[in-house]
């Protein structure tokens, strides 16, 4: 996991290099500091010597300055590191986000992706930062400081000895304890969000149920529950302090009663027993950081491998070897085509499909929910792959051609649609960035939204909120319609495109699309029997195979299925804005 | 010590933040908070701030009785004898100890204070917001009232269980290590104090610094995590358009903005540190020198006086720094404490209905009479002047007389609107989105006031009835299906805890649920999980139909149940609506005309009033918008 997320480092090798090293350099002249005291302490002041005390003094200010060089240096690049190295992960994840398929995305879900590329990555950003400053800072500091010590004064240096591995021992007693009880902790946290994003999102439903009372006492379990057991961590936790001061105070103490001792017997001397006070706050300090990082870490390894899942994701859908650059023609084939989501034969959503479309046919697709309508167009494009049998689309198996070249061929208009924050004419523009005006105008009369566009403040400029939440759903989907017809595609799928479309101007739409793109190969998903009736032939599905396919009339005499969704739909019309 | 962590310090630099900002309303309540229940645990742990701060200065003072009154003498005898030392050894130990024990007190009491703190903002928090009106849902995004929980209580945890200690334990040791220092020298404190002024002027000049940078850097992440929350959202849109590589591109361009600004940010913040404690070190290395200087030159200061200062010096720059630091995040904590604060002050739904709802039994005399058994005859409860009690059968008659609703004051929604349904009769709303058929139905259940007009209920007006008895003696099946993490079987019992396994299971079946919920891996004790996200729209709305047959009430309300349907699943599902619809009031509102064709009174309704109504045929007819709408001659 770790080599998979240094390998973003890359052009920030240097800055990640530096920031340790100039910590390094700090840290060497914070220990040198207390070296140089005694001296000034010693020669200079004991002795009543001025000029000592001036030249220790001197050489401290500059080692002081030089210090404090390095340290901002540090904290410079490891900025510059640490946001670098950010920067790239989030590159790298959108990158390999955009080469998903469809199965992927699914795999994840968006929301999941967001997260991942959000609160995960700032949360790595921050331990990687850590790791080049304070995880280095810590055990050099530790290490010299010891080194120092014992230059000083071996025998009083003992004390460190003995006194560490207590603070270590507890420190790491303490971190084992509170960990499994912090992890639960954040588990229950989500579970709290949980209760309360529902109730925010439900609360129409829970107030028209009456079920405040009941919804509060949930929420109080919860709440309860991580009161109880954050308690106990953080009651766990607590017993650092105290430790630290423990350790501390008997430094003191018996460096107080051992440097006593040496330096009336004349083997050690006053400024020695200050530097040694001195390095026991920097040893013992740089400890409690250790456990620090290490605690910082561990929470953050969990961010770590979720990042690397995005990263190491599979596409199982990818350009063959020699792709095909040839632009296909609109006539589509499936034979004997099987798929599920999930590549298992016992979970079929399309089982022995089989049928023949010629170019420029208008197909009309009906059937339940659950039916596999959607399923079924959304191999042609290849957004999924089939689990068996062949798609076939201008002649060729649609894995022969390039992945671009394919999907600029076939449009399609998915039935949860978006559009982007812009312009009305940038969302178009996603069809075909080089479309003029003209063109814009002309695919939306088709789609029947350029009247409606035109009434809106800015034409076709207005601005389209993010998730075109200021259009309504009817126009929403005339939009997306439009989109699609941009690319001039050799075949057109709708797949429930117009639902939020009242009955006639989707009767338009469906006539314009007749008359204008004559060439294109067009297939309607559908609820409504009036949406596909004057189609070429109408397949109907159900239950992941072809129940029947035929033209209108056809299907009304041979079809059972076709029968009953027709006398369901002919008690009454449809109500629609 | 230059204690450079990253961490927290990074978050918490925010833009300006100072003192000034601070809301001292705010602050008042939130000590309160704290204050009210736990008064003498907060008194402890102020004893014992106090103790655990004056141990460090008696710590940084024992340098110089150590140095002075036992080393310097014992170096003149030839014999020295150590029990005094020893002697004084003990003593220190016994004020270490007491510190410690100060400093253990301290964290486990604070510990129980603010969890307890916290569990109790979260809770009133929550039950606050369970009694707020609809109202308030509309017109606060739901990511404001979710961070309540989150972000804000996160920033509000820190500031009771460190922030808060920290900031006292800080004053405390300042002003004992000041006076320590004074009664040493006063002439290098002085020294000290001028120093220190310019350290926190250069920490400001700093923080003002990284502020600007600071406000680009928000921007800059709320642009780039904006763009990942939109484009993501629409991935699939984007790769039927083969738009990868330009929402790349576009992405780059973001994410390279943000890392420049975030770099210029955090370098500021990074340094900050370094600075700060390098800083201390030079006042370290100014006091000895100076200090060195004067006890050459005057005499006044002897060679442990020195070193106790010089340690002092370093007890005095640590809590200053801490206080520069933690300024910040108590700014931070105060805003969300201010945000929290406003959401329990907000205004819960005003009820005022005395009117409940109640079982009751017919006696012989067809008088009725209350009982506390469930004999499926339910009547409102009308408490009478005389404190006698009138019992009115609740059967399901909805009229509403001349009733005038807006949301927002002076943009009325709906007009004059004159209803009369019957118990057992269906009323149906049809017209364009937005001419008011939900905001018809919300009427009914309360989840507004209307501005002018009545509407009785049983011939009760409804603002006299308990809003409670009011919604439950009402089924509803809702647009947007709202399912909760729990079981298919806590879900459908959702409206009734009290329903047995068996009620449960006839209300699916009665929706037509049940078939599909046999075919889920667990059938009816299948956890469902993130709204019910693994089960088709379809499947949802037949939960939530069964969700409101197992209530069984008088009148169900019905906003677009079946508009996720596909039509041969409707054709089920009638039938099922129609048993569950059987001998209720039933408001229904659809665009399907199968579903209301054969309600009894069938309102048409266009910019919120009634334009037609009438029964099917009558409206036909009447060749107008229904006649329009269902023949769909309207363009």
């Amino acid at each position: 996991m770790i080599k998979k997320l240094l390998t973003c480092v890359r052009e920030y090798k240097k800055p990640s290099l530096l920031t340790p090293l100039c910590m390094v350099l700090e840290v060497m002249m914070e220990v040198i500091i207390p070296f140089v005291m005694s001296r000034l302490i010693d020669y200079g002041i004991d002795a009543g010597d001025m000029n000592a005390i001036l030249r220790y003094g001197g050489i401290l200010i500059v080692v002081c300055a030089f210090s404090l060089f390095a340290g901002a240096s540090s904290g410079h690049f490891a900025a510059i590191a640490s946001c670098g190295f950010a920067k790239n992960l989030r590159h790298d994840m959108y990158h390999a986000v955009q080469g998903y398929s469809f199965k992927s995305i699914d795999k994840f879900s968006t929301a999941s992706i967001v997260t991942r590329l959000t609160t995960d990555i700032s949360r790595l950003q921050m331990a990687y930062q850590m790791s080049i400053r304070i995880a280095v800072r810590a055990p050099v500091t530790l290490a010299l400081a010891m080194i120092m010590a014992f230059q000083v004064n071996q025998r009083i240096s003992l004390i460190f000895v003995g006194i560490i591995p207590v603070l270590a021992l507890g420190m790491v007693l303490i971190m084992t304890r509170a960990r499994p009880i912090f992890e639960r902790v954040f588990k229950m946290y989500d579970e709290l969000n949980n209760v309360v994003q529902e109730n925010v999102r439900g609360i129409r439903v829970v107030k028209a149920f009456v079920r405040e009372a009941y919804e509060t006492s949930k929420f109080g379990k919860v709440s309860n529950d991580i009161y109880r057991d954050f308690s106990k961590a953080e009651k766990t936790t607590a017993l650092g302090g105290p430790l630290m001061q423990l350790c501390m105070y008997s430094c003191m103490l018996l460096a107080a009663w051992f440097g006593a001792r040496l330096i009336v017997a004349g083997d050690m001397t006053t400024g020695e027993l200050m530097s040694i006070v001195y390095y026991a706050m920097q040893i013992l300090m740089s400890l409690m950081m250790l456990s620090m990082v290490f605690i910082m870490l561990i929470m953050s390894k969990a961010s770590g491998e979720r990042v690397v899942e995005i990263l190491e994701e599979k596409n199982d859908i990818a350009n063959p070897a020699e792709p095909v650059f040839q632009r296909p023609a609109g006539d589509i084939e499936f034979e004997d085509v099987d798929f599920s989501y999930a590549g298992d034969v016992n979970k079929l959503c399309l089982k022995d499909v089989t049928l023949k479309i010629k170019a420029g046919e208008t197909i009309g697709v009906i059937g339940g929910t659950g039916a596999g309508k959607t399923s079924l167009v959304q191999l042609i494009p290849r957004l999924y792959d089939t689990t068996q049998g062949i798609v076939k689309v201008g002649g060729r198996d649609v894995r022969e051609y390039d992945m671009e070249t394919l999907r600029e061929a076939v449009a399609v208009v998915l039935q949860k649609n978006e559009l982007f924050s812009g312009t009305v004419a940038e969302n178009l523009r996603w069809g075909d960035p080089n479309a003029t005006d003209e063109e814009l105008v002309a695919a939306c009369r088709i789609a029947e939204a350029d009247e409606f566009i035109r009434k809106m403040p800015d034409g076709y400029e207005t601005h389209i909120e993010q998730g075109g939440s200021n259009v309504s759903g009817g126009q929403k989907q005339r939009l997306c319609i439009a989109r699609a017809l941009l690319k001039k595609p050799a075949v057109l799928i709708l797949d429930d495109s117009t639902s939020a479309v009242d009955t006639a101007t989707d009767a338009r739409i469906k006539s314009a699309l007749k008359t204008t793109m004559p060439h294109t190969t067009k297939l309607v998903i559908a609820q409504r029997i009036s949406g596909v009736q004057d189609a070429d032939k109408i397949i109907v599905m159900d239950n992941g195979r072809i129940n029947g396919m035929g033209t209108h009339e056809e299907l009304l005499k041979t079809n059972t299925i076709y029968q009953e969704v027709y006398e369901s739909q002919m008690k009454g019309g449809d109500f629609d804005e | 010590m230059s204690n450079a962590m990253p961490g927290p310090g990074r978050r918490q630099m925010g833009p300006k933040s100072s003192l000034k900002n601070m809301d001292t309303a705010t602050f008042k309540r939130l000590l309160l908070c704290i204050w009210k229940p736990y008064k003498w645990r907060m008194l402890l742990v102020l004893l014992c701030i106090v103790a655990s701060a004056l141990t460090g200065v008696a710590q940084s003072l024992f340098l110089q009785t150590l140095i002075d009154d036992y080393i310097a003498p014992l170096l003149l005898e030839a014999a020295p004898v150590f029990t005094g030392l020893l002697k004084a050894l003990g003593v220190m130990a016994c004020i270490y100890l007491a510190g410690i024990t100060a400093t253990f007190l301290t964290n486990r009491v604070m510990v129980t204070i603010s969890q307890g703190v916290l569990k109790n903002v979260r809770d009133e928090m929550f039950a606050r917001m369970q009694t707020l009106p609809v109202k308030y849902f509309d017109t606060h995004n739901h990511g404001d009232v979710m961070s309540c929980y989150t972000n804000d209580t996160d920033a509000m945890q820190q500031m009771i269980s460190q922030s808060i200690p920290q900031l006292i334990s800080s004053v405390v040791t300042i002003v004992s290590v000041l006076a320590a220092m004074i009664t040493l020298s006063p002439t290098l404190t002085a020294l000290v104090l001028v120093f220190v002024s310019f350290m926190v002027y250069i920490a400001q000049t700093l923080a003002g610094k990284s502020g600007a940078y600071f406000v680009k850097r928000q921007k800059a992440l709320g642009d780039v995590n904006g763009y990942i929350e939109e484009m993501i959202h629409g991935q699939k849109v984007v790769k039927v358009f083969c738009h990868e590589e330009a929402a790349e591109a576009e992405f780059n361009r973001r994410n390279d903005a943000l890392c420049e600004n975030e770099t210029g940010a955090n370098r500021f913040a990074n340094i900050l540190m370094p600075i700060m404690g390098n800083l201390g070190n030079f006042l370290y290395v100014l006091s000895a020198i100076v200090g060195g200087a004067l006890a050459i030159f005057t005499g006044h200061l002897t060679l442990g006086a020195i070193a106790s200062f010089l340690q002092l010096t370093k007890s005095f720059v640590m809590p200053v720094n801490q206080v520069s630091q933690q300024l910040n995040s108590v700014v931070m904590a105060l805003a969300g404490a201010g945000r929290i604060f406003k959401l329990l002050d907000e205004k819960p739904e005003s009820d005022t209905g005395t009117v409940t709802l109640t079982h009751v039994k017919r006696n012989a005399d067809g008088t009725l009479c209350e009982t506390g058994e469930n004999t499926g005859v339910w009547a409102w409860k009308c408490p009478k002047v005389n404190g006698e009690n009138n019992y009115v059968e609740v059967r399901g008659d909805v009229r509403f007389a001349d009733v005038d609703f807006a949301y927002v004051p002076g943009k009325t929604v709906l007009h004059d609107i004159t209803l009369y349904a019957k118990p057992g009769q269906k009323i149906a709303f049809v017209g364009a989105t937005g001419a008011g058929k939900t905001t018809i139905t919300n009427l009914i259940n309360r989840f507004y006031d209307l501005q002018d007009g009545t509407i009785t209920y049983d011939g009760i007006d409804i603002n006299r009835i308990r809003k409670a008895d009011l919604r439950a003696s009402q089924g509803y099946v809702l647009q947007d299906v709202n399912l909760f993490t729990g079981t298919v079987m806590e879900n459908i019992r959702f409206g009734k805890p009290d329903a047995t396994d068996e009620e449960v299971v006839r209300a699916a079946k009665l929706a037509n649920a049940h078939d599909f919920i046999m075919r889920l891996p667990n059938d009816y004790h299948t956890v469902l999980k993130g709204d019910g996200s693994g089960l088709s729209q379809g499947q949802r709305q037949l939960l939530s139909i069964a969700r409101a047959a197992v209530l069984d009430p008088p009148v169900m309300i019905l906003d677009e149940a079946t508009s996720s349907i596909d039509t041969r699943t409707e054709a089920l599902v009638q039938k099922g609506m129609d048993s569950l619809m059987e001998g209720r009031t039933v408001f229904v509102i659809a665009h399907r005309l199968s579903t209301v064709k054969d309600a009894e009174a069938i309102m048409v309704l266009e910019q919120g009033r009634i334009i037609e109504r009438g029964n099917h045929e009558q409206l036909m007819d009447m060749k107008g918008k229904y006649y329009q709408l269902y023949t769909g001659l309207l363009a």
